[in-house]
């Protein structure tokens, strides 16, 4: 006995229509840049929330070296800031970098050059409070103790950083409503002409006592399988992107880029895009049918 | 079973085709309908299988009144209707039983009864050896044949056919009534629109005689020898 769950029968020949084939090809596409857009709103997340656990409360001072002979060494001045840290409130640890940790932190902007004794590099202490410090009275202490130090309290990094996330986000999520419009209108513009094609037979359907819901099934499982084979190719095209970007990347010297790996769970968040396209499109394709099809006495 | 009562039908804003239609059909009844090319036998029927709304009028099926009734409720009364077209309206890309199967899967039917009452028809018409052919292998009586199986696998209380003689010879043409003549039997009521004269004479029912718009009801002996 057939099981009706797997009965690949349409009362409308719609697989012959010149749109179905269009219809995989434009899930396709879409799909591979919805799926990059929402990739580059998790990689930007992920830089985000990265930075933003890192600089979150601390705070980093800098002390540079100066070409002014009567200035004390360089070390000195490090110890007399260090001294002024652990003495201020709110200030838990204050830890003075060595020179290997800053030529390390120099190396995606100079290369492995960066640790080349000869280059005159600051000194980073880098600071961990646990309560409120007074920015303003800590950096005029810093100053008088140690010349040449200066004190960055992240806020604006972090403030700006926040506001790049965010503004990322939003562009990735107008992307995608941008492309899951134009899906929209493709699949409109599909059933619309499937109805048009077939008008002769959907009119015998109905005069026989089908449902508008019946017909409207037919286009729904015919959209559902030409969008979800699309999406699946997007979707493996899209990864397939991913990954190449993530080894090009991680293949750098240098790398200014941030990481652009994504986790496993994140690879498989993207896998969400080619199912919501195809319940976009079939809810579309249902809204069209019923709608075209209210016009029937 | 249905009553016309000062029924009209006009196109958009062209003149009435169907003009002041008066009758009742009993349960059970058989008819036939007759009247010159344009004489709007096609209209009339179309109104009976609720393809168009009239411009005025009263009508009734099953009880019902059709001005009152919702558009979602007029699919379950359509599929009490067995429709044959006058162009048999068969879908190319199914098969045989594919097209006979259309009013039951409408229905809701399992697939296991779809199959056994579509081939046990099939059989009924003839064409027990043609399950799986597509329309367009088989002659215009085999495809008459097929029509008059769809129209009646669903069990339909009212059977309406639109020159179902209209593309084959005379002698299927009598085979195809002899086989509504043994629906009518199971109590089916039947309309069947026909200019066939030679055909209709040899059986004795009332006809539905259209002429420039207007219905004249013939009792069966008149019908007979007019």
């Amino acid at each position: 006995m057939a099981l009706p769950l797997y009965r690949k029968r349409f009362d409308l020949p719609l697989a012959k229509d010149p749109t179905s084939r269009f219809l995989t090809w434009l899930t396709a596409l879409i799909v591979y840049l919805a799926a990059l857009a929402l990739a580059g709103a998790l990689v930007v997340s992920d830089m985000a929330r990265r930075w933003d656990s890192g600089l979150a409360g601390g705070l980093t001072v800098q002390i540079a070296p100066l070409p002014d002979a009567a200035a004390s060494p360089l070390n000195e001045r490090v110890e007399a800031a260090l001294t002024v840290l652990r003495s201020t409130p709110g200030v838990k640890t204050a830890n003075a970098l060595t020179s290997d940790d800053t030529a390390r932190l120099l190396e995606p902007w100079l290369g492995p050059e960066a640790a080349d004794p000869l280059l005159p590099m600051p000194r980073l202490i880098d600071v961990v409070t646990d309560g409120p410090v007074d920015v303003d009275a800590l950096t005029l202490r810093l100053k008088s103790a140690a010349p040449g130090a200066t004190l960055d309290d992240h806020a604006v990094w972090l403030a700006d950083l926040r506001n790049f996330a965010g503004a990322v986000h939003l562009a990735a999520l107008g992307v995608v409503a941008l492309i899951g419009g134009a899906g929209v209108m493709a699949v409109v513009f599909a059933v619309r002409a499937g109805l048009a094609i077939h008008r002769h037979v959907v009119e015998l359907l109905h005069l026989m006592g089908a449902t508008d819901r019946y017909v409207a099934r037919q286009f729904e499982s015919h959209v559902m399988s030409l969008t979800l084979r699309g999406g699946l190719g997007g979707l493996g095209l899209a990864l397939a992107t991913l990954v190449g970007i993530g080894r090009a990347s991680a293949g750098l010297r240098a790398s200014l880029l941030p990481n652009v790996s994504l986790e496993v769970w994140q690879m498989g968040l993207l896998a969400i895009v080619p199912v919501m396209a195809c319940l976009l499109a079939m809810v579309t394709a249902r809204w069209t049918v019923l709608r075209t099809l209210e016009t029937l006495p | 079973m249905i009553r016309f009562e000062n029924v009209g039908l006009r196109y958009g804003t062209g003149p009435e085709v169907l003009r002041d239609i008066s009758f009742t059909l009993p349960p059970g009844s058989f008819h036939f309908m007759t009247g010159a090319s344009g004489a709007g036998k096609s209209s009339l029927l179309k109104l009976m299988y609720l393809a168009h709304r009239p411009s005025r009028g009263l009508i009734t099926l099953f009880g019902r009144d059709m001005a009152r009734a919702k558009r979602g409720d007029l699919p379950a009364l359509r599929r009490q209707i067995g429709v044959v077209f006058q162009d048999f309206a068969l879908l190319d890309h199914l098969s045989t039983l594919d097209n006979v199967a259309l009013p039951l899967r409408m229905s809701g039917a399992s697939e296991a009864d779809v199959v056994e009452h579509c081939t046990e028809i099939l059989r009924w018409v003839g064409l027990g050896n043609h399950l799986h052919a597509l329309p367009s292998t088989l002659s215009g009586g085999q495809q008459q044949r097929v029509a008059i199986a769809r129209s009646v696998i669903n069990r339909p209380r009212l059977l309406l056919a639109d020159e179902p003689t209209g593309n084959v010879d005379d002698g299927i043409g009598m085979r195809l009534l002899y086989l509504f003549e043994e629906l009518h039997k199971l109590g089916t009521t039947v309309v069947i629109a026909t200019h066939n004269e030679a055909l209709i004479r040899r059986f004795d029912h009332p006809r539905l005689h259209l002429e420039n718009g207007r219905l004249h009801v013939m009792p069966a002996q008149a019908a007979r020898w007019a």
